[in-house]
């Protein structure tokens, strides 16, 4: 902590021009990260991705330059969250702020960063009208409109005209349910009901219940990825609900990769829509996977929140190689808008200058048992998805 | 009429499991309260750490399902005892204010230590294969391990109450729950039935914890956050009495799944507000002593 608060004494020194040597510059960046409550999980998932983008790439940074995160815990609520971007942004006066699991503390902290102009480059939360909050708020995930209206739509083509949504009531969980519906009824199925649940840890037996009874052709299921979708995967199994004819889809978050060995065979056959998975055949996917079983020695498995926090830390690296480290935040905000990898783990992705969200493929997936492992595995590809919330519902 | 026939079914089946589990955690507190006049509201932490030692043992040491559970039992139960002889009995026949303190406190530390050793996440519950799927009882298929969960609940209430009618330790506790003065001039070692009976009501809450843990999932704050559901089954119950919280438990079990089947955007609403009517009505809950 001394020795940061040293080292951006140094740095403003040096961007004040006393110095003239070309020495120490440090930019600090803000990690904001669910470290406990019961969006962790992910949260670990993401503080992986980023770390290992940092390890190996810092030594790419132009000479001088050094990058610092500032890490603080949003616990999941939205207050905390607020409170410690505060802090950040006024008391370690950093030049950008990254991170976030959970949407409501996104959707709380994007204000402060319209006030401050710093960026604000969203890894995770995917609350479809969170950039719209804030000019300086950009995002490498993904929103819940871009996986969950596909698989709407999907489940039309194969013959379920009958469906029925479950999801987490809070911020994510009703995009998924809007998103689902939507697709699902402008491709001519009919819905027979809906139900929301409290987001953490709940009992999921008596809404699965709801949904044997109701009997559809298919059901809709989204919890946060991590260990709330084991949980609701047993609820699923215990009630019968497959064995009732009951197919289940949803987005990507109901079969997380890192949660896959949790739930096994009984995981197998379902179909869900999503921005990456383990198993994608791409050169960088495979170049990603091995960096990552080399640092982390099989001990963990990467998700799609792993991956965005890497492309994330891979834009913001990018940046500082092309300003030499010196940008104001609507500098940072016009090279963000701008942004193009054909190469990410994930496929080709760009920002969208217009949403200030992604632009990406969007896999739909079955799982299956693949040498004892249940797995993901893309049957299609929807090529440069845009997030359809924000064409149906143009900024006034 | 088959569809509202099987929702009802649906309802009280996940509410009697519910309810189950509620009763094994409340009933200690409802005794103790009853008899020692103290009030725990950290009883919900046993039940807390019955389900992390049960969900230790069996993730991390591949220890059986019934095993684990044993386990888990017994070792609340002497870290119980331990807290009794140094903490609580300190606090008997005090004041209100510094137990709930106290008690409170205790809460906390436990939230701080478990979060410390298990991490912050969700503890996995996964009962034996055995116990999970679907059990088919001829009309309709039922998930097995909260058929499971029913039965044993069944067989332990009944044990429970056959110890407290049937055996000297029961009639002991009786006589000092109605008159704690006459009890002990009579020669009953209060001090030692309060150590039992706290140990007892700890290990009900632990085998009701790691049973449970499918229904109220293990986490963190867990003693915090189920807290409401304990105190509602105890103050509508009434204090001091076996049946009253069975009633009790049986009524919010079944209430609040019912609430969560038809109106779940409501979340516990409707549960609050049946409590507060049902306290309006009865102010000593429904089996209170007068």
């Amino acid at each position: 902590m001394v020795s940061g608060k040293l080292l951006f004494a140094l740095a403003s020194v040096a961007t004040l021009g006393s110095v003239t040597t070309a020495s120490a510059q440090t930019i600090k960046i803000g990690w904001v990260n669910s470290y406990s409550g019961f969006l962790a999980q992910a949260g670990d998932q993401m503080e992986k991705g980023l770390n290992l983008y940092v390890k190996l790439h810092t030594k790419d940074l132009p000479p001088g330059v050094k990058v610092e995160f500032v890490r603080r815990d949003d616990t999941g609520a939205p207050e905390v969250g607020k409170r410690v971007a505060q802090e950040l942004i006024t008391r370690e006066r950093v030049q950008m702020l990254m991170g976030v699991v959970a949407s409501p503390v996104a959707a709380a902290i994007a204000p402060l960063t319209a006030e401050a102009k710093i960026p604000f480059v969203i890894t995770n939360a995917g609350g479809v009208a969170i950039p719209r909050i804030s000019p300086y708020v950009t995002r490498f995930s993904f929103t819940l409109w871009q996986t969950a209206l596909p698989i709407g739509t999907w489940s039309v083509k194969q013959g379920w005209k009958r469906g029925f949504s479950a999801v987490a009531d809070f911020i994510p969980g009703h995009d998924a349910e809007g998103a689902f519906i939507k697709g699902f009824t402008d491709a001519g199925g009919q819905m027979l009901g809906s139900v929301r649940f409290p987001p953490a840890s709940a009992d999921y037996a008596p809404f699965m219940q709801r949904i044997k009874d109701a009997k559809p052709d298919v059901a809709f299921v989204w919890v946060p990825a991590g260990p709330a979708a084991t949980a609701i995967m047993k609820a699923i199994k215990d009630l019968g609900l497959r064995e009732a004819g009951i197919n289940i889809v949803s987005a990507h978050d109901l079969l997380p990769d890192e949660e896959l060995p949790n739930i096994g065979a009984f995981g197998a056959d379902i179909v869900t829509a999503g921005n990456y998975s383990t198993t994608g055949v791409r050169p960088a996917n495979t170049a990603f996977l091995k960096a990552w079983d080399e640092e982390y020695k099989g001990k963990a498995i990467p998700n799609f929140t792993s991956v965005a926090a890497w492309d994330a830390a891979h834009a913001i690296f990018e940046l500082i190689k092309t300003t030499k480290g010196k940008f104001t935040g609507d500098e940072a905000m016009k090279f963000f808008a701008a942004w193009k990898d054909p190469d990410s783990p994930r496929g080709p992705i760009s920002i969208d200058p217009a949403t200030r969200d992604m632009i990406q493929d969007i896999y739909i997936r079955r799982s299956e048992m693949k040498n004892g492992k249940l797995v993901n595995t893309d049957i299609e590809t929807i090529k440069a998805v845009k997030d359809p919330w924000k064409e149906l519902n143009p900024p006034k | 009429m088959a569809d509202i026939f099987s929702s009802i079914i649906s309802v009280g089946f996940h509410g009697l499991a519910l309810a189950m589990v509620l009763y094994l955690i409340s009933v200690g507190l409802s005794v103790t309260m009853g008899l020692m006049g103290f009030i725990n509201l950290a009883h919900g932490a046993f039940a807390m750490l019955g389900g992390y030692l049960m969900t230790w043992l069996m993730s991390r040491y591949d220890v059986p399902f019934g095993l684990a559970l044993a386990g888990a039992v017994i070792g609340v139960v002497l870290i119980s005892i331990i807290l009794e002889r140094l903490l609580y009995r300190r606090f008997y026949g005090g004041d209100e204010l510094d137990q709930v303190l106290m008690t409170m406190g205790l809460i906390f530390i436990t939230i701080a230590s478990v979060t410390y050793i298990w991490g912050p996440v969700t503890q996995p519950m996964r009962p034996p294969a055995a116990l999970s799927g679907q059990i088919d009882l001829g009309f309709r298929s039922f998930p097995t391990y909260r058929t499971f969960l029913i039965v044993c609940g069944a067989i332990l209430v009944t044990l429970l109450w056959l110890a407290l009618e049937r055996t000297r330790f029961g009639a002991q506790v009786r006589a000092a729950v109605d008159n704690l003065r006459m009890a002990q001039t009579i020669g009953i070692n209060t001090s030692r039935l309060f150590a039992a009976t706290f140990a007892l009501g700890s290990g009900l809450a632990a085998l009701g914890g790691g049973l449970g843990a499918e229904i109220l999932p293990i986490t963190t704050f867990y003693a915090l956050e189920n807290l409401v559901y304990f105190l509602i089954v105890v103050a509508v119950g009434g204090l001091g009495s076996i049946r009253g919280p069975f009633v009790a438990a049986l009524l919010v079990g079944i209430s609040d799944t019912a609430f969560k089947y038809i109106a779940p955007e409501f979340g516990a609403f409707f549960i609050y507000a049946l409590t507060m009517v049902l306290l309006l009505w009865f102010p000593r809950g429904l089996f209170g002593r007068t």
